[in-house]
């Protein structure tokens, strides 16, 4: 009797306690890729977990699957995941079709600002339409292209010696594209250390994205823009550019004259084996593998140089990727949800977040002096942040995407028709999505 | 005297269900055992074909749920049928249909007579064939990979080790002269085996005293192999080059895993399209209308296929 008395008044108790944060302790589930940052994410999670009482579970998808796997979660309205950290150009059609929350008033309430954020982030993960202040996301992981280099390699004096009689400057992180693929030509098929090397792994892939992330690198940096900027979706002109075609054009060339035997459908991972086994002197790829590369036993501890995606001829501009975290509007636990984004977004939980190899785009964190300093690559990071340019977040995007592909991949790897021919029918391919959408 | 099947079932029915079904002619009993099936045929099978069919004439799109749909005619199928990217991917796939069954059957059947052969390790050498098979298409696709790959892959040093040719210079999967046959050879190594074995079962169905009989009638191996073996074993090869026929038309995983349907687009099978089309772009409504038109391309062949099949039966 006398323990059925004290169980019951221990309920009662656990039950007034428990309710003071929140009303009970849910089991949340965060979507994201499968890759090292979610590993990351996963060990800052238990913070979470301690404070708040709920319980943090994750499904990851690799990425050549996780814009299927998510965006058929969305489309279906499925319960799966009540976080997802989805690609930068899926929030347009998130927001529209009502898949993503809108976070604008929980920011007011909770004092959160984008303004905290660094604005390439915001604009590219959580704002739609885009340069309006209607917020879908938190900006969560922020990365850009850049380029990775073997420092050791370039420091050899025999090397440096050869380079600067052949090219009549040092063997150094190139200033343009044009002497980017200088120093491509002179590594490729080189002998290093009794193994045969090559210049440069870039992206080339297919199936889902990576011609795309890889060829704006050199499209936007010769003059490429996405559409007139005073008349939106006017892209003819724009897209197929003089300067977009010469952009496609040395793209090609760098893929010709560059790049490993094989290296015809590379993206993060392929490229990131070639330069890790020592196969290239430089690989085109996200920030996010940087810390993978200082801590990676071949080629990590000193052994490598980072740089960002070098100026072309009409400027210096880089590929923008990562991702903001959203609450998934069909979530039964929208509630718990939001609580962790707001302790997502706190500054000191943002600096633990870099520390773990995330890249917080909280400008507090990436604005203190010493983050500069932090890792070899965080000055990297901060300068190509300050270039960034990003594809398509239409609600269509995919459909803007999947010719792109098809067109950059027929000439760059293919070798089918010209650059001009290429452009000119992607022109084609994308008004046609536009006619469909009605906004032209 | 043991109880016959329907005995025992009449005994251990219950007498309320008994009542019931008494006085029903054999038909509606008929019926109600037919019923259930039939009804989970329309629901899974008839329902989305008509579904299909009716959304290949709207501008429907599953991932804008808040858009109005709308009958756009026969505009999907004109879209369709006007796109040179679209014959580009049927003449793809028929590329990877005529070469892979050519080659299937072609080394399928050889293997099948050799197999058929009494040798030692009959048995084993059948099942090593077979392995292939068994595996995952994507699997499949995924290791081939590399082994095509130009600096470590053993397809290309094999060709180096025979030809002298630099491995380093050529890449099965990224030269789009190559390409096609890149996909052509993983199918064929895949499910050379499972054209084997239907020949095999097709070669071990002659009886021995046709070829006895022939043997008395002087008739030489060449034409015993003409005149009975190659007859009596056409309906299984057209067997086998029908299932296949039907299985690569919609080869989707195992080029998907190799080549992505590149380079650009020299591999891009009809399947792979359609897949992009409809979940990729989301155009569900287009989507629909070009799996009407594979649906019907494939049914139309298969049917005229069967016919001929049937013909060969009867002679």
């Amino acid at each position: 009797m006398k323990s059925r008395f004290l169980m019951a008044n221990a309920l009662l108790a656990a039950t007034v306690l428990g309710a003071a944060p929140t009303a009970q302790a849910e089991n949340l589930t965060l979507c994201w890729a499968a890759w090292d940052p979610a590993n990351a994410l996963v060990e800052l999670s238990k913070g979470f977990e301690s404070q708040s009482g709920h319980n943090m579970s994750f499904e990851f998808v690799p990425w050549p699957n996780f814009a299927d796997r998510m965006l058929n979660e969305l489309n279906s309205g499925g319960k799966l995941c009540d976080l997802l950290i989805g690609d930068s150009q899926w929030v347009g059609g998130a927001a529209e079709n009502g898949q993503y929350l809108k976070l604008n008033e929980f920011f007011d309430k909770e004092g959160i600002s984008m303004d905290d954020f660094i604005p390439a982030t915001v604009t590219g993960y959580s704002e739609w339409p885009k340069n309006t202040p209607n917020y879908y996301a938190l900006p969560a992981f922020g990365d850009v292209v850049g380029w990775t280099y073997r420092k050791d390699w370039f420091a050899r004096p025999e090397l440096q010696t050869e380079f600067k009689a052949t090219y009549g400057r040092d063997l150094d992180v190139p200033n343009s594209l044009a002497e980017l693929k200088d120093i491509g030509e002179f590594f490729q098929g080189r002998n290093i250390d009794g193994k045969k090397v090559y210049g440069a792994a870039i992206y080339t892939e297919r199936g889902s994205e990576g011609i795309t992330m890889g060829v704006t690198n050199a499209l936007y940096n010769y003059g490429f823009a996405y559409e007139n900027p005073d008349k939106p979706y006017d892209i003819e002109g724009f897209v197929n550019s003089k300067g977009a075609i010469e952009g496609l054009e040395f793209y090609k060339d760098l893929y010709d004259c560059c790049t490993p035997p094989g290296s015809s459908d590379w993206y993060m991972g392929a490229n990131i084996d070639a330069y890790k086994s020592g196969q290239v002197a430089m690989q085109m790829n996200f920030a996010f593998i940087w810390p993978g590369v200082e801590a990676d036993a071949n080629v990590g501890g000193g052994k490598s140089g980072y740089f960002p995606n070098p100026a072309g001829p009409a400027g210096q501009f880089a590929q923008l990727g990562g991702q903001g975290i959203s609450v998934v509007a069909s979530s039964d636990k929208r509630a718990a949800a939001l609580e962790y984004i707001k302790w997502f977004a706190q500054p000191k939980v943002q600096q633990d977040w870099w520390k773990a190899g995330g890249y917080s785009a909280l400008r507090a964190v990436v604005e203190d002096p010493s983050f500069a300093s932090s890792q070899p690559y965080a000055q990297t990071f901060l300068d190509s942040m300050a270039i960034v340019k990003d594809f398509w977040a239409e609600p269509s995007y995919a459909s803007l995407l999947l010719p792109m592909q098809a067109r950059v991949h027929n000439y760059v790897v293919a070798g089918q028709g010209t650059a001009k021919e290429a452009l000119d029918a992607l022109v084609e391919d994308w008004k046609e999505v536009f006619e469909d959408e009605g906004k032209l | 005297m043991p109880k016959s099947a329907i005995e025992r079932a009449a005994e251990v029915t219950p007498p309320a269900v008994a009542r019931r079904i008494k006085g029903l002619s054999d038909r509606a009993i008929a019926w109600i055992f037919v019923t259930p099936t039939i009804v989970i045929l329309l629901a899974i099978n008839i329902f989305p074909l008509i579904w299909t069919i009716w959304l290949s004439f709207t501008n429907f799109r599953v991932n804008r749920p808040n858009n109005a749909v709308e009958f756009i005619g026969l505009r999907n199928y004109e879209r369709i049928l006007t796109d040179p990217d679209t014959w580009m991917t049927m003449q793809a796939t028929a590329h990877f249909l005529f070469w892979t069954i050519f080659f299937q059957v072609l080394i399928g059947f050889a293997l099948a007579y050799l197999i058929n052969k009494k040798f030692k390790g009959n048995d084993m050498w059948t099942t090593i064939i077979v392995l292939p098979m068994m595996l995952s298409p994507a699997v499949v696709g995924n290791f081939w990979t590399f082994l095509y790959q130009p600096q470590i892959g053993f397809f290309n040093y094999v060709v180096s080790f025979f030809t002298g040719v630099d491995p380093t210079s050529f890449s099965m999967i990224g030269d789009v002269s190559l390409a096609p046959w890149s996909i052509v050879i993983v199918d064929t190594w895949m499910w050379t085996p499972f054209v084997m074995l239907i020949c095999l079962a097709g070669l071990r169905s002659i009886p021995d005293n046709i070829y006895e009989a022939a043997e008395c009638d002087r008739a030489s191996k060449w034409r015993q192999f003409w005149t009975i073996t190659i007859p009596m074993v056409l309906p299984f090869l057209m067997l086998a080059i029908l299932f296949r026929g039907i299985e690569n038309f919609k080869m989707f995983d195992l080029v998907v895993q190799l080549t992505g349907g590149g380079p650009g687009s020299t591999t891009e099978l009809t399947s792979i399209n359609l897949k992009r089309e409809a979940f990729e772009k989301w155009r569900t409504g287009f989507a629909s209308a070009y799996a009407v038109i594979l649906f019907v391309t494939v049914f139309g062949l298969a049917s005229i296929y069967v016919k001929a099949l049937n013909r060969v039966k009867a002679r």
